[in-house]
């Protein structure tokens, strides 16, 4: 058989040689732009750290003109007034209750119907089925979170109006179930991973045994995959305190210190919003408690964040 | 045999169907809240669509108040967001999968983007409206430097106030982490033997990446950034922090140019009490979800048309 | 520590015959390997001949896999792999720091256990390495393409599909591509690890009918756990076993007449 011989080969790659020089360069200007690149994310939550702890920082210690509000009282008070004419009165509590509150709601709502919801889609639905539901899932997590807002105000609350008397337009449990819709998704779609990541071994090892598939499915399966779904848990109750336009519509602009569901309550995020829709001057210090509420916010959910990928990590090596 | 007393079979059995009926009633309910949502949206909003509705600016009147602003706003701000987020976003994904040695560094990048995606949007308007509007209060007072005309294009005006390129540079802060995530899973899917074959004839890592890597996974970081786009054009936390303008009478010239989008303009318009104002609001949303419906559609036939098998 | 001598010809004649182009293509001495604190390489000593197909056999961890990607210094991308000692490929250090492995790569290319055809066209496939080395007009590209694709026998089967996927070729198809594709940067030496393992007897049988015609043209080193396969296709064998060299020399004569009792056994059959 004719054979070209290595020389030939070489003869015809006689194209113009890229010189190393250049090569070497461009290589070195690229790795260049992607690390930088990657280092904006960490400029960011410097930024983060930065602007929320100095402007809060003056909020707690003081400007030049006016007195500081101080960590502590700002931390325990239970009074937040901070826009009525009289004596204006900074302790965070009752925001940070509303929050929670909103996100007990919403958390009692969606974790269950969620994880419910992810066992069906894992185990039990015929895979049509489950690929027509996993995609009004995804329509479900693509919708803007002020048409939730839209839903508490236009359907939510006068369904519940009509239930009952005692709610007003603006009540936490209407906020609280549209916030709890918001992150059904994540719930649902994060859990149907854990539990699909699941070896099929397991499954198998279960039903041999005799087991029915509610005894795979709840017995095996689910212990099995529990850190991924507690950490989908978590990730959906940090979206849930973060929210912000579902409660700036529908949850009201009173902060007090309640866990009625039918009152109206002012989250932090709530209170961010009225401030900065509001006329507050940009150096007053009404203005300035909203870095302060905000730093709050941010160290609540990177808690939770935190809190989160180290059970996942924990999740990974089980499986790894 | 054990004298155990076992559970008789047909007890687990009914434990089992009244499980699975538990299932299909949440499985239920979940669509059924899908269906209620759109069906009222629909039945409030629709009658209200119009040429007119798409082409007019926003009024006080509800019966001559249109979208023509925000969703032109929308479109300049995800355009912005698009062209900033997308390259740092891939860029850092690229350098965290086939540059990065495993270090400290690399470690801390990492759990800080994770950190990242969580923190809520509204911070991120804070940020972006100390950073972006006020560049952390740089010539606060005075009057603002002017680069350009405001005739052309790429006029600007330092700190950039409340302008269109502040609200696309916020969202892209909010989308960053996304776009970023999608590309890291997007290119971590690409097998290692194709990258040990490169390398093999020859390639710098950059080579590597440039020709055969970044092509491989282009399908699922194109379908992950249009995702991330579809979540920057839902946000309104962000905008509203930043100060965009309640009524907003004519559509972006340049840069500076002040602006709304479409889900400030829902905010809006769904605060009101009077129900005209309600059903405008409902017809704005009908216009959000099909917009988004049709990035989702690009982001199927984007996955489906490109994706080629990787092995 | 004596070299042990793969050639048959004397060294003295060889320097007479081509001054400046030594019979051995690559030499190792006193060669040692590390994965962190695991010596997987003790102190090998070898010489692989030009143009001649050199074996590696020896049972599953037995080092010759990591010797072979030291050759081309694919191990680089393994964190803790580190190496000492001399590998030279024509009298020069393949193991020094300031060595241009881009360079190496493109004169020493290998070819993988699995087929990993890139997802591209057939021809972008071979004309891979050629755009990363060189700036070649189209017509030159066509022609090396064409000439890399013919000397792996190939060219019959996919010239009317160029342009086709490369992931659409069978598993045997698969790795004379990328053997086609190693030989278009136009290598003096091919290394091997184990290219039929994936592959079924047939596929088998075209890509070591291959690789006796490529050694005119080529060094190859082969690591092979099958050895029907090495006494078929090789000139030399050498047998590893725990990270040394045991025995090296004309394949007729390991296989047939082996010095050591480790070879015989493992010839044999009796263990590994």
């Amino acid at each position: 058989m004719a054979h070209p011989a290595a020389a030939e080969i070489t003869s015809a790659a006689r194209g113009t040689p890229i010189p190393r020089s250049s090569r070497d360069r461009s290589e070195r200007v690229v790795k260049s732009v992607l690390l930088s690149f990657s280092l904006l994310s960490i400029v960011t939550t410097f930024s983060i750290v930065a602007v929320l702890g100095i402007e809060a920082w003056g909020f707690f210690t003081g400007f030049p003109d006016k007195p500081g509000i101080g960590l502590i009282p700002f931390l325990t008070g239970t009074e937040w007034s901070p826009l009525l004419g009289g004596e204006q009165k900074f302790g965070v509590l009752p925001l940070v209750c509303g929050t929670v509150l909103v996100t007990v709601i919403a958390g009692a709502f969606a974790l269950p119907i969620g994880l419910v919801t992810a066992i069906f889609l894992s185990e039990y639905a015929p895979p049509r089925l489950r690929v027509v539901l996993k995609s009004a899932l995804e329509v479900l997590a693509g919708v803007p979170t002020v048409v939730y807002g839209f839903f508490a105000l236009a359907v939510i609350t006068p369904a519940l109006q009509r239930v009952s008397d005692a709610f007003g337009t603006y009540n936490a449990l209407s906020a609280g179930l549209a916030v709890g819709i918001m992150i059904l998704p994540i719930v649902c779609s994060l859990s149907e991973d854990a539990l699909r990541a699941v070896p099929q071994s397991l499954r198998d090892g279960s039903s041999a045994l005799g087991g029915t598939k509610f005894d795979t499915s709840v017995k095996v399966v689910l212990p099995a995959a529990l850190s991924g779904i507690m950490a989908s848990f978590l990730l959906a109750l940090t979206r849930a305190i973060g929210e912000t336009m579902i409660v700036a519509l529908a949850a009201g602009g009173l902060a007090q210190m309640t866990m009625n569901p039918a009152s109206q309550v002012q989250t932090m995020t709530g209170f961010i919003v009225a401030i900065f829709t509001g006329d507050a001057q940009a150096n007053s210090v009404e203005y300035a408690s909203s870095y302060a509420v905000a730093a709050t916010l941010f160290l609540m959910t990177l808690a939770l964040t935190l809190t989160g990928s180290a059970i996942l990590r924990r999740f990974r090596e089980e499986y790894e | 045999m054990t004298d155990a007393p076992h559970v008789p079979v047909a007890r687990r059995l009914l434990a089992n169907r009244m499980f699975l009926a538990t299932c299909i009633t949440c499985t239920g309910l979940a669509v059924c809240v899908l269906a209620v949502l759109i069906v009222s949206i629909m039945m409030d909003g629709v009658h209200r669509l119009s040429p007119d509705f798409i082409a007019n600016f926003a009024s006080r009147k509800p019966d001559q108040a249109g979208i023509r602003a925000p969703l032109v706003g929308s479109i300049w701000v995800c355009t912005i967001c698009a062209l900033t987020a997308l390259p740092v976003g891939v860029g850092t994904a690229i350098y965290l999968e086939e540059f990065a040695k495993r270090g400290r560094l690399t470690e801390f990048i990492r759990i800080n983007i994770s950190n990242l995606s969580g923190v809520p949007s509204i911070v991120y308007g804070i940020i972006g409206l100390t950073a972006f509007s006020r560049f952390f209060g740089w010539r606060a007072g005075a009057e603002p430097i002017e680069l350009g005309s405001p005739d052309s294009l790429l006029y600007l005006r330092l700190p950039f106030g409340s302008s269109v390129l502040a609200g696309g540079l916020t969202l892209a802060l909010v989308v960053l982490p996304i776009v970023i995530v999608a590309s890291q899973e997007a290119i971590r899917a690409v097998p290692n033997s194709l990258r040990q074959g490169a390398l093999a004839l020859g390639s710098t890592h950059w080579q590597m990446v440039s020709r055969l890597t970044l092509p491989a996974s282009l399908p699922m970081v194109m379908t992950g950034a249009i995702l991330a786009m579809s979540r920057a054009i839902g946000e309104a936390a962000p905008i509203l922090v930043l100060g965009a303008p309640l009524m907003v009478l004519e559509t972006p010239a340049n840069l500076m140019s002040e602006f709304t989008v479409l889900p400030m303009q829902i905010f809006n318009w769904a605060g009101r009490a009077k129900a005209s104002f309600q059903e405008i609001a409902a017809a704005a949303i009908i216009v959000q979800l099909a917009v988004l419906m049709s990035f989702n559609a690009l982001a199927i036939v984007v996955r489906q048309r490109l994706q080629t098998p990787l092995q | 520590m004596t070299i042990m001598s793969l050639s048959e010809t004397n060294p003295t004649t060889a320097t007479v015959t081509s001054p400046g182009f030594p019979e051995q293509s690559i030499r190792a001495a006193d060669f040692d390997g590390f994965y962190g604190s695991f010596q997987a390489l003790k102190g090998i000593s070898l010489d692989i001949p030009r143009n001649q197909v050199t074996a590696f056999i020896g049972p599953s961890g037995c080092g010759k896999s990591t010797f072979l990607r030291w050759m081309n210094r694919m191990n680089d991308t393994i964190v803790g792999a580190r190496a000492s000692g001399t590998l030279t490929l024509d009298g020069e250090d393949i193991l020094r720091r300031s060595v241009d492995v881009v360079d190496l790569r493109r004169r020493v290319g290998m070819v993988f256990q699995r087929p990993n055809p890139f997802p591209k066209s057939i021809f972008d496939n071979v004309a891979f390495g050629p755009r990363l080395h060189w700036r070649h007009s189209r017509q030159d590209l066509e022609d090396l393409v064409e000439q890399s694709l013919r000397s792996a026998a190939l060219w019959n089967e996919v010239k009317d599909r160029l342009h086709a996927s490369a992931l659409g070729l069978s598993g045997g198809q698969q790795q004379r591509l990328c053997i086609a594709r190693a030989i278009a940067s136009g290598p003096e030496v091919l290394l091997m690890d184990e290219p039929c393992s994936a592959l079924d007897p047939k596929s088998t049988a075209s890509v070591e009918d291959l690789i006796r015609q490529l050694r005119t043209a080529y060094t190859i080193v082969i690591v092979t756990h099958n050895m029907q396969q090495a006494s078929r296709i090789s000139d030399q064998t050498a047998f590893f076993f725990e990270g040394s060299l045991i025995e090296a020399g004309q394949t007729e004569t390991l296989f047939t007449n082996p010095r050591s009792k480790q070879t015989e056994d493992y010839v044999t059959g009796r263990f590994g």
